[in-house]
């Protein structure tokens, strides 16, 4: 009978359930082995933070490394506090502070441990130690801060913070913690993953009373804390430091590269800060001060300020020409029937004459020659062909591309193409007549100090690049990113180099820069006068040395201080003679540029875009006081300017103060 | 007909207590497994598992007051065309699904994920289910008779193979207790579970002791067999089956390594030996095996676990939810759990038995088997006794497709038993 069969079945069930049960009660009642951890104990997960890599310069000189610190924790109901202001003495604190500090962490839980101060330093936690052990219900917990061995390099190296809420929400894989610190903007954010290392765990016994009663397992599950890899840069601390004084009381940029490797020697990002003030317990406090700095200290202007290449770029045009053969080393321009002005000069009757003394007409030939290189009779359709066969030939120099730095937020630049104009103008409703500002690197061209330098290793390496890049060896290997080895071609060839490496010389000899050549070091390098709706011209100035044998290439950009002879280029030759001799022999020069105070030209950016009137008014304003800033006499160092509180020049030190 | 009778006058109300009671201790649970005393949220919150339970409770509440309102006749009549969507979703999910764990078993509709996987159970259920009520068919006697059902079966199976989730396809095994039910020779289940445990004993010992115990009962049953029973004819069908059974003994090495891909092999290497590999597949069995034992008599206390809390033990909310019972709530909780399902399970075996018509008492035996699989082998792959096999416990795991497809399951056979009075039999 079928029906029967439901009895099995039942049977079957119950059977299963009979076994489960005898079973379960072997394991939870009988079996003790499973209970070593008897209720009464309880198992934490202790998480170890491991220290974060450290950063070298070139020659293995530390640049970051880490403090050890001591968080103060506190756990509300177990605090017995007789002598409360003895205690706010001793921290350092106000009443009031510890009244709030207490209410927050009693909010958080009475029971747990919660942040009370943080990052307290070796010799605050020393002398207060002692003292501790009269009060009750307070710990310490020992973390690590960033510690910069010079108050340099802030934007380059970046910062650590706490990890934000949008970054906890926003990560992939589940790795940071609320709490966990994370590099924010620089080499921090960028080697995040080298840096931080392997968070250990640890799994340790207590008792009720949280008590510790020695690991768990013996330590079986527990994983080891691994250090974070350390980084090696191609930075050179000396002439950074020394590149940071120079551009004192200016704002701009200075990048020097390793043309044979690629390598950053010096990065500037004027003005800049101390980066340990970032590294404190005081971080949200001086960061706030950061951000509200209206000269934008945080803003890493080498890789993100965007500028006009003005005559530096007349050396790719130059190159672009010779290589596509609308010139020869021997061809010569003069000034007549040429729209764009220049100054007086000796006739330019070669590319180098062009170069050294700068001469627009020539560069509006050589542009001319470039868009028109075609067959096509019609102008406006042989200028978009034209604009476009040039437009992949500078494209190669790294213009109006991001170049691929290990630093965030590279800024890409604009190196117009057809479609660009096209869309202002409309398709083949412009010719070469519109665009010829762009022949003397003016008109809607935009480029970075990073890239100007890389062009200076173009020209040095004659004819090719490394990617610029920051760190040199990651770990103990000191492995390079591959990326960092690939060789990039312009596509120039080498002896196309020679007349406009001459025109350089010349420039630093005789031409455009000649007033602050190096004695004893063959220095090739360009000027350039960038044009900005906003105040006076931005100095630019771009270089290689030594000729024969190049190890340096810079860019200098200053904002505001005029022609590229009067600032950048003095402060450039002088980063030269720094990195190549380790002296410089030009002292007053020296002296003079770093006293060179231009914070009062620099006109600021309203937070605010400012109405078109507003923002003239405001660069009238800033002209009128100035007088010539290229006359060092004539100028009274440090005049103070309404928009300008003397706090807030060169590196911004902010003092170490006590909530 | 009395059908405008309302329905909460007919509705086995145990079955629904025991049910509303499983949901409860379960989304309890899940808050208890998903719970950081360092970030305390709320069992309400949405943001952690428990609240999102509590959404699905809640959505499943809405679901089961429709099946109680569509007419009883409704899932008779259209159980093929239910049984022809789920087949088309199942295709659906292998080309539009998105990727969870390496299988390609959910469809996602905006923040909604659904896993056709799991109602399958249900679609087969009600096939079968309509294909027996035919009183022609008989197990017993034809073979041919069994042809549809297994196409019923290995149309989904196949599909699910074919998704990589092989835990949702083992779940069929659970029709042959209503197929034994409806006549199934005795003989086949035997089969499968002397099989399983040939395959087991033979992992632990040596071939060759095996093979001479199995030859040592054959002489025995050949024997006392005449003595017994007074019959000669079991001579040669005892040769073959000892034959057949030593013939597994030694199939079992080019099973384990041909046909086994190699987690499942590993997964039963761990059930024998859990410390054959702690680090890897053995962990979840010693992780759940401390948590549970850790549970004492009466438990650590709520939301007091530490084992269950630091993702010791993985999948803690969905498949080894009943490892935070056993910590908290020790054998008390446990047993209470293991309780309340055999309560259900029988209870639901005994509501089969009263249907009239076959077609309803077929669903309900499904309903029972089904249920009492996922119970066997979750539970079981907690305390060791059964492979790690990732499926859910019924009522308990967190995870809105199985909580609606178990809920769907039950009260559409409470809904066809509160019609029990107005039905006629049908055989």
């Amino acid at each position: 009978m079928l029906e029967s069969r439901r009895f099995v079945i039942i049977g079957f069930f119950a059977l299963v359930g009979v076994i489960y049960l005898l079973r379960l009660f072997y394991l939870q009642v009988l079996d003790e082995s499973y209970s070593i951890e008897s209720s009464s104990n309880s198992i934490k997960r202790v998480t170890e933070i491991p220290f974060r890599g450290q950063i070298y310069d070139r020659y293995g000189k530390l640049i970051v490394y880490n403090t050890p610190v001591y968080d103060l924790l506190v756990t509300p109901n177990r605090v017995r506090m007789d002598d409360t202001l003895r205690f706010c003495q001793v921290l350092g604190i106000e009443r009031r502070d510890f009244d709030s500090l207490m209410a927050a962490a009693s909010a958080y839980s009475r029971v747990k441990p919660s942040l009370f101060l943080r990052q307290l330093s070796k010799e605050d936690f020393a002398s207060i130690q002692d003292i501790m052990v009269d009060y009750s219900g307070f710990e310490f917990a020992k973390s690590s801060l960033r510690t910069y061995t010079a108050p340099t390099l802030a934007n380059t190296l970046g910062y650590v913070s706490e990890i934000t809420k949008g970054q906890l929400e926003k990560q992939e894989e589940p790795y940071y913690r609320q709490g966990d610190y994370i590099g924010q903007s620089g080499i921090e954010r960028i080697y995040e993953n080298e840096l931080r290392g392997k968070r250990g765990t640890k799994f340790v016994m207590q008792n009720v009373a949280g008590v510790y009663k020695g690991p768990w397992k013996s330590g079986e599950l527990d994983t080891m804390a691994v250090a974070g890899e350390n980084l090696y840069t191609g930075l050179d601390l000396e002439v950074q430091q020394y590149a940071d004084s120079l551009m004192l009381n200016k704002v701009g940029s200075v990048v020097a590269i390793e043309p044979k490797t690629g390598q950053i020697i010096s990065m500037v990002s004027a003005p800049t800060y101390d980066p340990n003030s970032l590294a404190s317990r005081y971080f949200s406090k001086n960061f706030a001060a950061l951000a509200r700095n209206p000269y934008k200290p945080l803003f890493n202007r080498p890789v993100m300020a965007s500028y006009r290449p003005g005559s530096t770029f007349k050396l790719i045009q130059a190159l672009i020409g010779l290589q596509e053969g609308v010139i020869t080393p021997g061809s010569g321009f003069t000034h007549a029937n040429c729209p764009v002005g220049c100054h007086n000069h000796p006739a330019t009757s070669t590319v180098a004459l062009g170069v050294t003394h700068s001469c627009n007409p020539y560069f509006y030939n050589v542009f001319r020659r470039l868009i028109y290189k075609n067959n096509i009779k019609n102008t406006f359709k042989a200028s978009a062909v034209g604009l476009d066969a040039w437009h992949d030939d500078i494209a190669k120099f790294g213009i109006g591309q991001r170049l691929g730095i290990d630093l965030p937020s590279e800024y890409k630049g604009n190196l117009p193409d057809k479609k660009y104009y096209d869309r202002f103008y409309g398709e083949y409703r412009w010719k070469f007549s519109n665009i010829y500002s762009l022949s003397i690197g003016e008109g809607e061209l935009l480029i970075t100090p990073l890239k100007m330098a890389n062009v200076a290793a173009i020209i040095a390496n004659r004819g090719y690049f490394y990617t610029p890049h920051v760190i040199h060896g990651v770990g103990d290997k000191k492995s390079v990113k591959p990326e960092f080895l690939e060789r990039h071609e312009t596509g120039v060839e080498a002896h196309n180099f020679e007349p406009v490496i001459e025109g350089m010389i010349g420039a630093v000899e005789a031409g455009t820069a000649r007033r602050s050549k190096v004695e004893g070091i063959t220095i090739a390098g360009k000027t350039g006068t960038s044009q900005n709706k906003r105040g006076d011209d931005h100095s630019i100035f771009i270089a290689f040395a030594p000729v024969e044998d190049p190890k340096i290439a810079i860019a200098v950009f200053v904002e505001n201080a005029g022609a590229g002879g009067s600032a950048a280029a003095p402060i450039a030759n002088l980063i030269i003679e720094k990195y190549l001799s380790r002296k410089v022999t030009n002292k007053a020069l020296e002296e003079r540029m770093m006293k060179l105070d231009l914070m009062s030209k620099v006109v600021l950016p309203t937070t605010k875009k400012p109405a078109e009137t507003e923002t003239k008014k405001k660069t009238e304003e800033v002209k009128k006081p100035t007088g010539d800033p290229n006359d060092p006499a004539n100028r009274v160092p440090g005049t103070p300017h309404p928009a300008n509180p003397a706090a807030m020049r060169g590196p911004v030190s902010l003092p170490k103060q006590r909530q | 007909m009395a059908e405008s009778k309302p329905i909460t006058k007919n509705v086995d109300w145990m079955v629904v207590l025991i049910y509303i009671a499983c949901l409860i201790i379960g989304w309890v649970n899940i808050y208890a497994a998903v719970y950081n005393p360092e970030t305390q949220t709320s069992m309400f919150d949405l943001s952690n598992n428990a609240g999102k339970q509590l959404m699905w409770i809640g959505t499943a509440a809405l679901l089961i007051i429709c099946i109680l309102v569509i007419d009883y006749k409704f899932y008779e009549t259209f159980s093929f065309v239910i049984y022809a969507v789920v087949i088309f979703l199942l295709v659906v999910v292998l080309f539009a699904g998105s990727n969870i764990n390496g299988s390609r078993s959910w469809i996602k509709l905006g923040a909604f994920s659904l896993q056709p996987a799991e109602f399958s159970k249900l679609a087969i259920s009600l096939a079968i289910s309509k294909y027996l009520s035919d009183p022609a068919i008989s197990l017993n006697r034809k073979l041919k008779d069994y042809y549809p059902i297994m196409g019923i079966i290995a149309l989904p199976a196949f599909l699910i193979l074919l998704s990589n989730e092989t835990g949702s396809m083992l779940v069929f095994a659970s029709f042959a207790i209503v197929l034994y039910r409806e006549g199934m020779p005795g003989f086949i289940p035997a089969i499968g579970i002397i099989g399983a445990a040939l395959l087991i004993i033979t992992l632990l010992f040596v071939k060759w002791y095996i093979a001479g115990a199995i030859v040592v009962i054959a002489g025995l049953v050949i024997w006392l067999m005449p003595v017994m029973t007074r019959r000669r004819g079991g001579l040669w069908a005892t040769i073959i089956v000892a034959l057949i059974m030593i013939g597994i003994v030694f199939g079992v090495d080019f099973f384990m390594n041909n046909v086994l891909q190699k987690h499942q092999r590993g997964r039963i290497m761990v059930l024998l030996d859990p410390d054959s590999d702690p680090r890897g597949i053995g962990w979840n069995v010693i992780q759940s095996k401390i948590a549970i034992g850790s549970g004492g008599m009466t438990g650590k206390g709520f939301l007091q676990g530490t084992q269950t809390k630091f993702d010791f033990v993985p999948e803690q909310s969905t498949d080894f939810i009943f490892c935070t019972v056993g910590e908290e709530h020790g054998f008390l909780g446990t047993a209470v759990v293991v309780f309340l399902f055999i309560a259900l399970i029988s209870r639901l075996v005994v509501l089969a038995e009263r249907q009239r018509s076959r077609f309803a008492r077929v669903y309900g035996y499904c309903v029972a088997g089904i249920i009492f699989f996922h119970f066997m082998v979750n539970i079981g792959m907690t305390i060791g006794l059964m492979p790690v096999i990732g499926i859910p416990l019924p009522f308990f795991s967190y995870g809105g497709s199985s909580l609606w497809s178990f809920s769907l399951l039950l009260f559409i056979f409470l809904k066809i038993d509160a019609q029990r009075p107005f039905t006629l039999s049908r055989g």
